[in-house]
Parts: C-alpha cells; sequence; structure tokens
C-alpha cells in the first residue's frame, strides 16, 4: 500500500493529491476523498480563523499508526493523509484523507475511520478567532461515539 | 531522573510556557501523581491542571491513561482533548 502523511502549513490540491493515488496503474477500482473545511460561522457566530496547533512528532506517528491499522482492516491500494496547521481562513481546506481500493467498500470505510480517529485522536488543537477574542475549541462528544463504533475489532493498544 | 514536559493548547497557556525540564519527584509514580504534583507549583499550574479529568496524556508520543507508570519517560505532554480533523 502506497502511503503518504503529510503535515503542514501551505494549503494542499486534493484532486492532484488523488490522482497521484491512481496515476499508472489500473488496478484501483474506487477513489474516495474526504475534504474538512474551515467554516466561517461557529456555534452561530461568525468566525475569523482558526489557529490549529499540533504536537509534532507525536500527529504523525499517530496518523501513522492509523493509517496502518486501516491498512490491516481493508484492503487498501493507497491512502494519503495531509492535516494542515497554523492560521486557516473560513473556506480554505484543513484536512484530506485520500483512499484508493480495488472496491469502493474498503475506500469508504477506510476514509471514514481515518477521520473518525483523526479527530479524536490526532494531536492537534483548533482555536477560533471571532470578534470577541480567541477561544479553544472544545472536543465534541459526537467524535467520540463515531471514534469508538469502530472499537468492536479495534487491535490498536494505545489507551482509548 | 529528568523529564521533558510538554503543554499544548489551553494547558500550555494557563502553564505560561510550552515545555520545560523537571527533576521527577520521588514518590511520583504515574502521569494523575505527576498532574496532582504540578498542580500544587503554584497559581498557573493550579489552574491548568484544576480539573485533571479532561486533561490527556501522552508519554513519549503515545497516548496514555492517568494510571500510567512515568518510570523511564523521556517526554510527558499534557493537552486538552483533541480537536482536529
Amino acid at each position: 500500500m502506497k502511503a503518504t502523511v503529510r503535515l503542514q502549513r501551505e494549503p494542499f490540491d486534493a484532486a492532484a493529491e488523488a490522482a497521484k493515488l491512481t496515476r499508472g496503474r489500473s488496478d484501483i477500482g474506487a477513489v474516495v476523498s474526504f475534504t474538512g473545511i474551515c467554516r466561517g460561522v461557529e456555534d452561530g457566530e461568525p468566525i475569523a480563523a482558526l489557529t490549529l496547533e499540533h504536537y509534532p512528532g507525536m500527529a504523525e506517528g499517530e496518523i501513522e499508526r492509523h493509517v496502518i491499522e486501516a491498512g490491516k482492516r481493508w484492503p487498501l491500494l493507497g491512502v494519503t493523509v495531509i492535516h494542515r496547521h497554523g492560521r486557516i481562513a473560513p473556506g480554505e481546506d484543513i484536512v484530506l484523507v485520500v483512499t484508493a481500493s480495488s472496491h469502493r467498500e474498503a475506500a469508504f470505510a477506510a476514509a471514514e475511520f481515518l477521520m473518525d480517529y483523526l479527530k479524536t485522536h490526532a494531536p492537534f488543537w483548533k482555536q477560533v478567532e471571532k470578534a470577541g477574542g480567541k477561544t479553544w475549541i472544545d472536543a465534541k462528544a459526537t467524535d467520540d461515539t463515531a471514534a469508538e463504533r469502530w472499537k468492536a475489532s479495534h487491535r490498536h493498544e494505545a489507551a482509548e | 531522573m529528568s523529564v521533558r514536559l510538554r503543554y499544548f493548547a489551553w494547558v500550555r497557556e494557563r502553564v505560561g510556557k510550552p515545555e520545560e525540564v523537571i527533576e521527577t519527584p520521588s514518590g511520583i509514580k504515574t502521569v494523575s501523581e505527576l498532574m496532582a504534583w504540578l498542580a500544587s507549583r503554584g497559581e498557573e499550574y493550579a489552574h491548568a491542571f484544576e480539573n485533571p479529568a479532561v486533561i490527556r496524556a501522552a508519554i513519549d508520543h503515545r497516548h496514555v491513561r492517568p494510571d500510567a507508570a512515568i518510570k523511564d519517560a523521556g517526554e510527558i505532554a499534557f493537552f486538552p482533548p483533541m480537536t482536529g480533523g
């Protein structure tokens, strides 16, 4: 499985990243691409920007472990995960997950699995800038629930 | 034995620094004991660790539970629940 994990400040090109996974090969029958985008409204109030803080070293390691786990669970032929950090304005992309497989089921499931785990396990924190100042976004219980459902056959040994 | 502590997001803001190296206090064996000890180091630490139940920890880049042993840890990080993605 071709796997790429990148953390960067710069924007990414989702279409180009998906094309890189399939270029020159004919065994891939399905590519799922998920892009997380910065919303302009948070809790009913307009926001100026998000700032994403991360834990260098651990963030890459945690994402790579989950990419490997996804590769054990589904017959994937390629995975690309890109997560931006720093200041991100509304409308800009934050995160990209691309999964490639022979068939769509694996590609869809693996992309969802990776996003659910990214949200709850990858060490990133969002701070939101509004007219009234900067505040840290609280973790959502619904994200924990989303990650929980993959655990039934979870082999990952980290504390969860 | 010395250990590097790293703080992120509002834990970092409350403590007032991103990282520091400390001598592991004797008798402190677990992550939760270390949090209680840190909370006693002054006002900013007390504020940062006032509700240890909401703080997550990692030892040498791996998520750990509060009862994890800190023995042999090179780097211990404290941070709020993650909100990436």
